[in-house]
């Protein structure tokens, strides 16, 4: 077994793991994380494919590093974001939670 | 293919550790910093699939920035972690263990079925390097064969930002984002804050450079420099800009305006959008890294900072 198979199935458990934590952990932060770390995954996985197509003298197919380089760049911009709406949330409304916690009592008020 | 090391085995086994730990930790904070850790080793285990671009945006990107986001999320919703909320039943974490072992479980499978003749476009984009003049062919394909994968990329970066700064409270549109930071002016915080921009900013710029020929580039040197900007400000000797500037918009919208100019003036001058003719092809990459670089920088730091939080009229 080779180490790019190791860093394959490594990849595959932290997918599996990610949904696990997404599914069952109530809190958005949390989920937020465990989000993260299926697309870290997701990615070690394409890294995975791009180093058994090494060809012409690279160590790497490029083609797939160029995407993975894009796709870091677009989940740190959608987690940013994801953040921004909770923090709003959590000052809005006084909870972090999705569930049918009661809210403040005018939500009409300005909140900040 | 080589058989697998110590290492690699000791570096798998303590990410997925690690990958656990955030998942099952009581508290969101050591969950938050066992994922940072994660990050980093992640960043290796990139090094070691000889994909060196990308293990430098995984650090600064997935690891650095990131991690401060998560971390000071984690630290302002603290509060929010004492309240009770409700966990899901034995029934539902079970259905939920079972189903991610299955996907996971496929992966792997998919990993092991992989065909062996893997398929490849790696002596492809060597064969079309002499049409851009780069050598490092990760920035061929991000900045011409696949170049409008990064035009649009720079363009959701923009709706992220938008996105964030709409979440502002009437009273702070316009205004800065984020609390403003103080700390001891004696400090090490200050301290380091002065001592390592001027240093950081030559290495960010020189990742830039380079990127045409050696690992780096404008996602690479961006993510510095906006380490850089913001050790400044959380060291309370900057603060964080107004978002009604006008320069400070014009930063934002520079990169993809001029991306998307240059690939109009493609497409009007005959062969496609986005084509660049081989002779200015180094020259005009070169000058939409750079005005990328400042865009993403500037993208970068501000999506940390968050919406707008204060006025800024004294």
């Amino acid at each position: 077994m080779s180490g790019t198979t190791v860093f394959g199935f490594c990849a595959a458990a932290a997918v599996g793991l990610g949904l696990y934590g997404l599914i069952t952990n109530p809190q958005p932060l949390r989920k937020i994380i465990a989000f993260n770390l299926v697309g870290s995954g997701v990615f070690l996985l394409f890294g995975v494919v791009g180093r058994r197509g090494a060809a012409a003298g690279l160590g790497n197919d490029p083609v797939p590093q160029a995407l993975v380089i894009t796709g870091v760049v677009v989940a740190f911009s959608a987690t940013a974001l994801a953040i921004a709406l909770l923090l709003r949330l959590f000052k809005a409304a006084g909870t972090a939670t999705l569930s049918d916690a009661p809210l403040r009592a005018d939500p009409d008020s300005p909140g900040d | 293919m080589s058989i697998a090391t110590i290492f690699e085995i000791v570096l798998a086994a303590v990410l997925l550790g690690l990958g656990v730990w955030t998942i099952v930790v009581r508290e969101t904070f050591s969950a938050t910093v066992g994922f940072v850790a994660y990050g980093l080793l992640v960043a290796l285990i990139w090094v070691r699939l000889d994909a060196v671009d990308v293990a430098l945006t995984e650090a600064a990107i997935g690891g650095g920035l990131g991690g401060v986001l998560l971390l000071g999320a984690a630290a302002r919703l603290r509060d929010a972690d004492l309240m009770a909320s409700e966990t899901p039943g034995e029934v539902m974490r079970a259905s939920a263990a079972a189903l991610s072992a299955l996907i996971a479980a496929a992966l792997a499978g998919a990993v092991v079925l992989l065909p062996d003749a893997a398929p490849t476009l790696a002596p492809a984009a060597v064969a079309n390097a002499w049409a851009t003049g780069l050598s490092n062919s990760v920035t061929n394909v991000l900045m011409a064969f696949r170049a409008m994968d990064t035009m649009l990329e720079k363009v959701v970066l923009l709706l992220a930002i938008v996105g964030v700064w709409s979440l502002a409270p009437d009273s702070a549109w316009d205004g800065r984002p984020g609390p403003r930071h103080e700390t001891d002016p004696n400090g090490v915080l200050a301290f380091l804050a002065r001592l390592l921009p001027p240093v950081g900013i030559v290495v960010g710029i020189y990742i830039l450079w380079t990127g045409a020929d050696h690992p780096g580039g404008a996602f690479q040197g961006g993510a510095i420099l906006a380490s850089m900007w913001l050790l400044t400000i959380m060291a309370g000797l900057a603060d964080t800009p107004p978002t009604g500037r006008r320069w400070l918009r014009f930063i934002l919208v520079a990169g993809p305006c001029l991306f998307l100019l240059v690939g109009l003036v493609g497409l009007l001058s005959g062969a496609a959008f986005l084509s660049y003719p081989p002779a200015l092809a180094k020259p005009l990459i070169l000058g939409i890294e750079v005005a990328m670089v400042l865009t993403i920088a500037a993208t970068l730091g501000l999506l940390l900072a968050g919406a707008p939080e204060r006025s800024w009229k004294p």
